[in-house]
């Protein structure tokens, strides 16, 4: 178990500011944030390469704020790989193990066996600089791996790599950590935090906004940073001017459009959001049971992963995901006059504080 | 020749002119060692090669150097790598002291030396307790040589250093390397071509320095003060054979030299 407890570190630029967090064993643990957040500089702090001005970093219970960088036991994966150029990938892998006292047979069935498990094996005798972005990323797990940390830290490992390369090495990941490695992964992309992470801390300006599951984060966001990041679409600055009973809520948009949907929150300022999957498109009025019903035109078909986001004018800007089978069937085009309807209890509001 | 170097641009009269003065510094440096070999008789040259008094200085001044750049490698190697790595106080200060020896007059240098290792002084007295003597001996000589030609292996040293990114250090050090270790099997083996040149290059100016060594030490003579006793008590026929003699010496070592560190590109 990793535990990060009120980590400050002022770097000129920007600083962290009281950084907690607790990463359980076996966890797989996402920080996520825009470039410039912190985010690689909470790693190099747990892994010792940036001493924290106050607070403390605790190992299994071991406090190793101070230990030095060599015997934390914890393997770091730079975001430019640092492979050494003059060693063969063989080298690189048995770079740690050599440290370790490993030699001879014991040493190089290790190699091999790492090199199988990241599938790099047909590499080990050439020079890192030959290799491509995504066998390097291998490489360099290898060798981090070659280590046995106790947790593995990963400086946003799939930026640089193309979209299918990308796959494959999330699923490596994921089987990594399935073996029982907790790993720290560092990332900009929700979408990898989505696909990967058990728990996600959002940073921001160095400051953890929310740490939480990853479908608490997504599904909940406490912040108005959170929910935007995490790529809620529908977000809205709104007031809540009217409450009513069962804690249904009026809510006016800055547009002067009146929504309805639930929440505890009293009359007041704050933003109001809710997912594009939750907001249905029809070309005729829908006779259901959702409370917030417009009409509007298509200013927008964009295509997406699974269908395409629809942009929708109805006074206010609204976003839909419609798969392709529906743009068709509805016969969606720009211009196309179209009703958009969500339910009140897909929005969210968050009080401005 | 013109025609080729100009063959893919536009032509340019500042490009042709800056040729021609190139070109006049080119045979500046050539021509006098192209003269004085080409006015050494081959025989002379053979029978001067074949003098034991020449073939020991010659012997005397490779060794010398060679002994002098290898000992002082292992002191200025990491303190390159400290002026690479880390900004202390004064470092400014320390990176001036370091070239001070390239603008000392050489022979104001061996008259600083001599003070320094003379057999009064605390250097004397312990270097002849252990029964080593400097002054007219070749430990003397090499302090001489180390004294002028040390800024050349610091500063390139320093400069490989330096090039050797901090990242990979770092790394090294996360997967469970000392210090030490990183030193040895990251940094040292990256910079190594710098450090190899600046060997180099000190080894050279060490064979070829005449002021600082001449006070420490007339006998035994190196060939620089071999060739300039020739020319004084004979004159410029006698002296120019073991000119070209120590000059063809001096070139084929270094391309021997460059040759090795070529091939021993080093792997750890």
């Amino acid at each position: 178990m990793l535990k990060v407890e009120g980590l400050s570190k002022n770097l000129g630029a920007f600083a962290l500011k009281d950084v907690s967090f607790t990463v359980n064993e076996g966890d797989y643990f996402m920080l996520l944030g825009p470039s410039g957040a912190g985010k690689s500089v909470i790693l190099e702090t747990i892994a010792g390469l940036v001493r924290p001005e106050s607070g403390f970093i605790y190992l299994n219970n071991e406090d190793i704020t101070q230990k030095p960088i060599t015997n934390r036991g914890v393997g770091l994966v730079f975001q430019d790989y640092a492979a050494f150029p003059h060693m063969s990938v063989y080298s690189n892998i048995a770079y740690p193990l050599r440290r370790k006292g490993v030699k001879g047979r014991a040493l190089h069935r290790r190699v091999i066996e790492l090199a199988e498990k990241l599938s790099i094996n047909h590499l080990l005798d050439r020079n890192p600089q030959t290799l491509s972005g995504g066998e390097l990323q291998r490489m360099v797990l290898a060798r981090t791996l070659a280590l046995e940390p106790k947790v593995l830290l990963l400086d946003e490992p799939l930026s640089s790599l193309d979209v299918q390369l990308r796959a494959g090495l999330r699923s490596a990941l994921r089987a990594i950590n399935r073996e029982g490695t907790t790993i720290i992964h560092v990332t900009h992309d929700y979408e990898e935090a989505i696909s990967l992470a058990n728990r996600v801390a959002v940073v921001n300006k160095g400051i953890i906004e929310q740490c939480d599951t990853a479908e608490e984060i997504f599904q909940n966001p406490k912040s108005m940073f959170v929910a935007k990041f995490t790529g809620v679409r529908n977000f809205y600055h709104a007031q809540i001017i009217d409450t009513t009973e069962h804690e249904l809520r009026i809510i006016q948009l800055q547009s002067g459009h009146k929504i309805c949907g639930y929440t505890d929150e009293s009359i007041g300022d704050g933003f109001v959001c809710f997912p594009e999957s939750a907001v249905s498109v029809s070309r005729t009025s829908p006779n259901q049971s959702a409370l917030n019903v417009f009409q509007g035109k298509v200013v927008d078909i964009f295509p997406q992963r699974f269908g395409y986001e629809v942009t929708v004018d109805v006074g206010f800007k609204v976003m839909a995901l419609v798969t392709w089978e529906s743009i068709n069937r509805l016969e969606l085009q720009h211009g196309s006059d179209v009703w958009v309807s969500f339910k009140a209890n897909s929005l969210r509001f968050i009080p401005r504080v | 020749m013109i025609s080729k170097v100009f063959k893919h641009t536009n032509f340019s009269w500042f490009r042709l002119i800056a040729a021609l003065l190139g070109g006049l510094v080119l045979l500046f440096i050539i021509s006098p060692l192209l003269g004085m070999v080409i006015s050494t008789p081959v025989k002379t040259l053979v029978d001067t090669a074949a003098e034991q008094e020449v073939i020991d200085s010659i012997w005397l001044t490779i060794w010398v150097s060679m002994a002098a750049t290898i000992v002082f490698s292992v002191l200025a190697i990491p303190l390159a790598y400290l002026l690479a790595r880390y900004d202390f106080p004064l470092k400014r200060l320390v990176l001036g002291i370091i070239d001070l020896p390239v603008v000392v007059p050489h022979s104001a240098a061996g008259i600083a030396i001599l003070g320094f290792i003379a057999r009064d002084s605390f250097m004397g007295k312990t270097s002849s307790a252990v029964g080593l003597e400097l002054i007219g001996a070749p430990a003397g000589i090499a302090l001489a040589m180390a004294f002028v030609s040390i800024p050349f292996l610091i500063n390139a040293a320093r400069e490989g250093f330096a090039l050797v990114p901090e990242r990979l250090e770092k790394a090294a050090l996360n997967l469970g390397a000392s210090p030490a270790t990183v030193f040895f099997t990251i940094s040292l083996p990256l910079a190594w071509r710098s450090i190899v040149s600046g060997l180099v290059m000190m080894f050279a100016r060490g064979m070829s320095e005449f002021g600082a060594v001449v006070i420490i030490a007339y006998h035994p003579m190196i060939a620089p003060v071999l060739i300039f006793e020739r020319f004084g008590a004979f004159g410029l026929k006698y002296a120019r054979p073991a000119a070209v003699l120590f000059i063809g010496v001096s070139l084929i070592v270094f391309v021997i030299i460059r040759l090795l560190s070529r091939k021993n590109k080093p792997n750890a």
